[in-house]
């Protein structure tokens, strides 16, 4: 065991991508293994490693950890991404549920039938717009800090991040009206552990493609 | 300000249900706002005091809290019922983590078109007899101690009861192949906090019922049917 945490998922972004940037965010170096057919899964399952039968999975000091959220949260805990007190923890929460509510409909775009793409896109861009990005736009314009929460970065920094870079890539001008949180991108991709993951050769995986979707719908078919 | 915490939400159980759950678990009295006319949802979205637009929102310390994962994760390390470390808190958040999903198919069951019901039920069935409760069977029988983790009641016992109880209210016979999970069940449901919630009077919500959900899709103007 190389003692680095060992992430267990396909080859493409999926629930995982928000851990890998997590982790990557913390300077954290990290292993893979990716599922690539129906006989890997259904041997981890039966071997015991999935408590949900579920991936993400991540093993991590010796834990085999699953629900993306419980791995975040315990990667934030365990490298002071996760405020300094119980009330700046609320917050960092109460952002990253946000952001989360916001990537889940990315998360589910490739696999929405063709004749709804693009009623799920303009869904995406409305709540991206409307909803999520105005909140955080506004908290940054009024404590002026290069930081969402407690000036001092931490995982809800990370998340809004991905969930910018994530939105452009399917509406490049999304941050059109939002002068606050075009600095912050600029801020965020400075940070030398950020940078590094938005360089090529990164473990950061690439948009879902075809072969992605066709990947997850053979590797979990019932 | 009464220092109580405020929920603000629908008269019923929906996503607020377990905040309930945890906060009279945790012995904390609390005031309910329900809503019940879009005129008033409007008026908390102008007040801005919905974050992201949405309820659940409970005030609480000076914060108005909104999103649910944030609120219970908030109430579970103020009680002291989220571990005392951050492996026992991870292993917390994993167990909350899968019943929260299996709640989450009970949660949308009402908003479901009538063909859909049908088959939900037999999916909410199927994974908590096949999917859920075998791992929380197997976590009880494995250590023998009362409580999930860390031998101390957590948020991830009150969150589990909750689960059972839901099920059960679709299936009565569910926990017959889980024996540790039966005693489990009587167990928790006489801790006194708990006890006093599952007795009438309490501030636990009923089953949801066509006066709830038509509550809520007028308040939201949510007038089509959630896909399972």
């Amino acid at each position: 065991m190389s003692g680095k945490p060992r992430l267990t998922y396909l080859n493409g972004r999926g629930r995982m991508e928000s851990i890998r940037w997590l982790l990557a965010a913390a300077g954290v170096e990290f292993d893979e293994v990716y599922l690539e057919t129906k006989e890997q899964y259904d041997k981890l399952i039966k071997d015991g490693f999935l408590l949900f039968q579920q991936v993400p999975l991540v093993e991590i000091d010796g834990m085999k950890m699953v629900q993306t959220r419980a791995i975040m949260s315990y990667i934030a805990g365990k490298y002071n991404l996760h405020g300094k007190d119980l009330k700046e923890r609320a917050l960092i929460d109460m952002y990253v549920e946000g952001i989360s509510d916001l990537m889940q409909m990315i998360l589910m775009f490739p696999f929405s039938p063709p004749d709804a793409k693009e009623k799920n896109l303009e869904s995406i861009k409305e709540r991206a717009t409307n909803r999520y990005f105005p909140v955080f736009e506004k908290v940054l314009k009024q404590h002026g800090q290069d930081f969402l929460v407690g000036n001092k970065f931490s995982w809800a920094d990370v998340q809004l991040m991905e969930a910018i870079l994530a939105v452009e890539e399917k509406i490049s001008t999304v941050l059109s009206g939002f002068p606050q949180l075009q600095v912050f991108k600029t801020k965020m991709s400075n940070v030398p552990t950020i940078k590094k993951f938005l360089q090529p050769g990164s473990p950061r995986k690439p948009p879902p493609d075809a072969h992605y979707v066709e990947t997850v719908l053979k590797v979990f078919k019932k | 300000m009464s220092g109580k915490p405020k929920l603000y939400y629908f008269d019923g159980r929906g996503k607020m249900e377990s905040i309930r759950w945890l906060l009279a678990a945790a012995g904390v009295e609390f005031e309910e706002e329900f809503l019940e006319t879009r005129d008033q949802y409007e008026k908390l979205l102008q007040g801005g005091s919905l974050l992201f637009q949405q309820v659940p929102m409970v005030e609480i310390d000076g914060m108005r809290m909104v999103q649910t994962r944030a609120i219970l994760s908030y109430i579970a390390a103020k009680y002291n019922l989220y571990g005392k470390d951050l492996k026992e808190r991870a292993l917390i958040d994993m167990y909350v983590g899968g019943t929260d999903d299996l709640m989450g198919f009970i949660i949308m069951f009402p908003f479901l078109s009538a063909e859909d019901k049908e088959k939900q039920l037999a999916v909410i069935v199927q994974k908590a007899t096949s999917r859920y409760f075998p791992v929380y069977e197997k976590v009880l029988k494995d250590h023998g101690q009362d409580f999930l983790v860390g031998n101390n009641f957590s948020w991830a016992d009150v969150h589990l009861l909750e689960a059972i109880l839901m099920v059960e209210e679709k299936k009565s016979d569910v926990l017959s192949g889980f024996p540790q999970l039966q005693a489990f069940k009587a167990r928790i449901s006489s801790i006194p906090t708990i006890k006093k919630f599952l007795e009438p009077g309490s501030q636990r919500k009923p089953v949801p019922d066509d006066k709830y959900v038509e509550t809520v899709r007028r308040v939201l103007r949510m007038y089509y049917d959630v896909k399972a």
